[in-house]
């Protein structure tokens, strides 16, 4: 194991961030800790990086223990945090040299690494953090965390406010890095990106909701989904919320996802609903399951 | 029916030295339709909706928003829309009332309508418990509710959302968007960037800026036709990957 953590919990005041907390991230996995602000994510990833001591429960990173071992740990990770956290005053190079220094390794030493990942900023290397584009800060950031060959790598929200195309280069970034035996443990609010880990643990209001493979856990919804659609969007939204039988009722994308709280359930039945109410061009066809039907089902 | 465009931008440009952030852009809104403008970080979309709201000087082209433009009534604009977005929306430290009261007064609201709007507001949004609490304790969902019905207190003709949902837990997310379809369905134009392609779905015409340019323009339903995938995240991967 790479990660264990058992029954972990921490508050700050009357607020209750994480509440028994327990999971394992095996050798060379890539584990995504699924939800939205506020859910513990940035808490939790803390915590395992040594910079903030848990209420209670153990956990052990890289075989290390968290509280006696703290120094090993910090030597053998690598930690990205949400917010920005280079300095903006160095350049791309002085920031790169500088982590490689305090880890006590150099750029060269390390550099295959990275390369593929530094060599889209290098041209850029004597312009200021602070002056960098949102996607170039993202890449030293993470060329900073890789530099000393951690084993274990924390990305905490590495993808949040970043568009689709940059979000699947990134991801395919660490792809490459997992291939290379390194172990990550990544945070996301974006539920498209669960279906890229490994295994993932949903989490939300400090608890984990669910923790298996992405298919696995699709898998485990319990009811089936129909995608329905017609001319008026927010008066379907509107009708299906007031039909009796009705379980859940979520917009997805150009369609609504609509369960039925019975088990035999006549789709005739919703669409001549629908039709009294006004409705035109109506769709209702079976669909398939999302890690995000999934979540909000067992967040409800 | 003739519909009435709340937004009218042509060849709108705006030049930083010789980088070129927006480039010519012509594209209009109609007054109740849901706008989305998409596009990769740093294709300049940020410095477009900058000009469209009366913060930032055009370099060339024109632009008309809410009936007023941009280089001679900037103040007229910023008095006739809403705007909010993640990085910006309410202040931490107040409470929920004083925040409500403070932009209401920004708007230039009278105390009497101010205070009634608080009222119906709070209810609506089911925030009695915590009305007098400092509004950095709510949960982000909570907050940008907030956000956004603070934004319309003045009764805009257009709302600009930048990013309302990032980070937002899924429900609470539905829940906004479906807020703002009933703002939409009162008559006020929404202007939304996301970089949640579902939600692009719900927009009634989607724009996708690449550097500086709007390469595509339509409804969600003839983009996909047009370049031929099945959702609007393939229409945005195949567009902005080039």
């Amino acid at each position: 194991m790479s990660i264990t953590v058992s029954h972990i919990s921490k508050s700050y005041g009357k607020v209750t961030a994480l509440k028994d907390i327990s999971f394992d991230v095996k050798k060379g996995e890539l584990f995504g800790l699924i939800g939205p602000d506020g859910a513990g994510k940035t808490t939790l990833f803390r915590i395992l990086t040594t910079l903030l001591f848990a209420d209670e429960g153990t956990a052990t990173v890289a075989g290390y223990d968290l509280v006696n071992d703290y120094k090993k740990i910090r030597s053998h990770v690598g930690y990205m945090p949400g917010r920005f956290s280079l300095y903006q005053d160095l350049t791309v190079e002085e920031n790169l040299n500088f982590f490689a220094t305090i880890f006590g390794t150099t750029i060269e030493e390390n550099y295959d690494l990275i390369k593929e990942i530094y060599v889209q900023i290098e041209p850029f290397k004597t312009r200021r953090a602070g002056k960098l584009s949102g996607g170039m800060k993202q890449k030293l950031a993470l060329s900073c965390a890789l530099i000393h060959k951690p084993k274990v790598l924390f990305l905490d929200e590495p993808t949040t406010g970043v568009d689709p195309v940059s979000r699947k280069e990134f991801w395919e970034m660490l792809k490459r890095l997992q291939q290379k035996g390194i172990t990550i443990l990544v945070s996301t609010p974006y539920m498209d990106e669960a279906a890229l880990c490994d295994r993932i643990a949903l989490i939300q209001d400090g608890k984990i909701l669910e923790i298996d493979t992405p298919e696995a856990i699709v898998k485990h919804y319990p009811k089936k989904i129909y995608d329905v659609r017609s001319d008026h969007m927010y008066k379907l939204i509107l009708d299906l919320n007031a039909f009796q039988h009705k379980h859940s009722v979520y917009p997805f994308g150009e369609f609504v996802h609509y369960t039925d709280t019975r088990e035999a359930f006549n789709t005739a039945e919703l669409e001549n609903y629908l039709k009294e109410k006004g409705h035109q061009n109506i769709i209702i066809k079976p669909t398939k399951t999302t890690i995000e039907d999934t979540f909000m089902e067992l967040a409800k | 029916m003739i519909k009435q465009n709340v937004i009218e931008a042509t060849q709108l440009t705006k030049k930083f030295g010789n980088f070129t952030a927006v480039n010519a852009i012509t594209f209009k809104v109609a007054k109740g339709e849901i706008f989305g403008f998409l596009g990769a970080n740093g294709a300049g979309k940020t410095t477009a909706m900058k000009m469209l709201i009366g913060i930032s000087n055009p370099t060339s082209g024109q632009a008309n928003v809410a009936g007023f433009d941009v280089y001679k009534n900037a103040e007229d604009i910023k008095k006739n829309i809403g705007y909010m977005s993640q990085k910006f929306a309410l202040y931490d430290d107040l409470t929920v009332k004083e925040n409500i009261t403070f932009f209401g007064g920004i708007y230039g609201l009278k105390r009497a309508v101010i205070k009634e709007k608080a009222t119906v507001l709070i209810d609506e949004l089911g925030l009695h418990d915590v009305a007098n609490d400092l509004v950095g304790s709510l949960p982000l969902g909570w907050k940008q509710k907030l956000a956004f019905s603070v934004a319309l207190l003045h009764n805009p003709k257009i709302i600009f959302l930048d990013e309302p949902t990032g980070g937002v837990d899924p429900i609470t997310r539905r829940q906004f968007w479906e807020l703002i379809y009933k703002t939409a369905d009162n008559g006020t134009t929404v202007f939304v960037t996301t970089h949640y392609m579902d939600e692009a779905e719900y927009c009634d015409r989607v724009s996708i800026m690449v550097d500086g340019k709007i390469e595509a323009l339509d409804t969600p339903k003839k983009l996909k036709e047009q370049f031929k995938v099945n959702s609007m995240n393939d229409v945005f991967l195949k567009l902005a990957r080039g």
